[in-house]
């Protein structure tokens, strides 16, 4: 009996190979690849030589390229402030819906995720610009005398940026307070806690999972969104995601371009570990 | 006050929706508008779509993208699939490491996957192209339908797999009489995810097609940055209809998928 058991575990082994292999090549081993690149020295003209040098990572802390580092992470924090901002309450809110009407929200939050990322960015280009749908409607209402500049600005890489990633924070907020259990927040209410502080002392305490699940689906991504800044800032927002596309693409900079990687790739990864120490949990909330 | 506090979340679930859609409403009201700059409605035409379908390049776009969705979710469905059942059934020590490995693609920003394949594949010397795009999206598909595979398999009960077994059936036959089609909706469901996302990929397509491959993201992607066209409004509102069908079919997916569980559970009561 117990043989059987154990040749049935050695045959559903092989299974996973295929995985296994996959993974290796294509994940494991290039990744492994680019760290390695990352330390070579760039060729005078095209390509790497064997060299090894720490050039790739000193260059970061040149002033042009430390700014656009900064600048990157200084919009990546504002957009995940206005999506916490605006996604926890609508979290929050979906949550507490009859549920009929909850799985219809839900829907029309999720049919976004599915919907391609330019065809939304590009409804945006059509309502924002200088001869755009805002501008005629603002002009109409006399709110302005001329039209005003908002397409290919700061202020509308973040807009682009707090539209295409909010839902990333509404659906972890919403699992987590659908979840919660609501007689401990009863309970504060009923030991004399005011309806504010009955919030901030339970029910925010116990969604904060949720929260910082959407922190880490809406930071991370956010520096790599290379083709919105492109589109909405009119290629005058520079992120890490350009810089690193622009090493790759015109400066031919490889052995940069994956220096930027690594360090966005282990800033990467102690985002995702801060959050499994907080948070005491292997997966995210509320992502799969 | 319950009342007037219930009306004023669902304004604001209200308008956060509207703010949701309005971009993709432009996108389709314009697509139909006479004329080819102005904001202005100049009645209702459907030249754009004739404009569409008569250029080529965009028809090839649209047909390689279509030849790259369905080959490399064909793919990352059989090695998922089978990954996800051969990973739950058993444990070695490598195992937690390899679903980290695995779910990786996922879990980093996408530009870093683009930039890792675009310096691989030419250390390799792999001609850029549909190979190199295959080999990529598959990479980043697996671990969509890996994870919803495994998530359904968690939850089914082990005895039955050991009861064929125990009746005699090959560990082939089990896989394909019993496995499969217990995790059949979870396939379907993880494959159609899969399919969405490689259909609009464009960061890591950028960085691994060649100059003369393109997807229908990457031609967008290459039209929109000269400014606004209704030609684009036009394709990009054909786009939205694919995406809409694919939800419905998923939705069909998942209500059989549910509609299953609960008979199972009234059979156990």
């Amino acid at each position: 009996m117990k043989k059987t058991a154990r040749r049935k575990k050695d045959k559903a082994w092989t299974m996973a190979v295929p995985l296994y292999l996959f993974t290796i090549v294509f994940v494991v081993i290039p990744l492994i690849y680019i760290v390695v690149l990352s330390f070579l020295q760039k060729d005078v003209l095209w390509g790497v030589t064997n060299q090894f040098t720490l050039n790739n990572y000193a260059k970061m802390f040149d002033p042009v390229y430390g700014k656009t580092f900064l600048d990157s992470l200084k919009l990546a924090f504002a957009t995940t402030l206005i999506t916490t901002l605006m996604g926890y309450p609508f979290g929050y809110f979906m949550a507490r819906l009859a549920p009929n009407r909850r799985n219809f929200v839900m829907l029309l939050v999720v049919v976004p995720f599915w919907t391609n990322a330019l065809v939304r960015i590009y409804g945006w280009m059509i309502l924002l610009r200088t001869k755009g749908v805002l501008n005629q409607a603002l002009l109409a209402l006399g709110i302005v005398d001329e039209p005003i500049k908002i397409l290919y600005t700061y202020g509308a890489v973040l807009i682009g940026m707090v539209y295409s990633l909010l839902p990333f924070m509404i659906l972890p907020v919403y699992s987590s307070v659908e979840k919660m259990d609501w007689s401990l927040v009863e309970a504060a209410r009923d030991l004399g806690a005011g309806r504010i502080k009955a919030f901030f002392t339970v029910t925010l305490k116990l969604t904060l999972p949720g929260v910082l699940s959407g922190f880490v689906l809406v930071f991370v991504p956010s520096i790599g969104l290379f083709f919105l800044a492109d589109l909405l800032g009119g290629g005058k927002i520079m992120l890490v995601g350009n810089l690193i596309k622009n090493q790759l693409l015109q400066a031919r900079d490889w052995p940069f371009g994956a220096a930027l990687s690594v360090v966005l790739m282990l800033m990467t990864f102690l985002i995702i570990f801060l959050y499994r120490k907080l948070t005491h949990s292997k997966d995210l909330e509320g992502f799969f | 006050m319950k009342q007037r506090k219930m009306h004023l979340s669902s304004l604001y679930l209200a308008f956060v929706l509207v703010l949701m859609y309005l971009p993709v409403l432009m996108v389709v009201i314009y697509s139909f508008n006479d004329s080819k700059s102005d904001v202005s409605w100049a009645g209702f035409t459907l030249e754009w779509y004739g404009k569409m379908l008569h250029n080529s390049s965009l028809m090839e776009a649209l047909r390689n993208s279509i030849v790259l969705a369905v080959s490399s979710c064909a793919i990352s469905a059989v090695i998922g699939t089978i990954g996800a059942v051969g990973l739950v059934r058993c444990n070695f020590k490598t195992k937690g490491l390899l679903e980290n490995a695995a779910m990786l693609p996922i879990m980093i920003p996408e530009i870093i996957l683009g930039m890792v394949f675009l310096a691989f594949f030419s250390f390799l010397n792999l001609p850029f192209g549909m190979m190199t795009l295959i080999l990529a999206h598959t990479t980043f598909c697996i671990p969509y339908i890996f994870i919803v595979v495994k998530g359904r398999l968690v939850g089914i009960d082990k005895s039955i797999g050991e009861a064929a077994r125990d009746l005699g059936a090959s560990e082939f036959r089990m896989f394909f009489d019993i496995t499969l089609p217990l995790v059949a909706p979870a396939v379907a469901s993880g494959t159609l995810l899969a399919f969405a996302m490689s259909l609009d990929d464009v960061v890591i397509s950028f960085f691994v097609t060649g100059a003369q491959t393109n997807t229908l993201p990457i031609k967008i992607y290459s039209q929109i940055k000269l400014g606004v066209s209704p030609e684009i409004n036009a394709l990009c509102t054909v786009m939205l209809v694919f995406t809409f069908i694919l939800i419905l079919i998923s939705g069909r997916v998942g209500k059989t998928r549910k509609n299953r569980t609960i008979s199972k559970e009234e059979q156990r009561r």
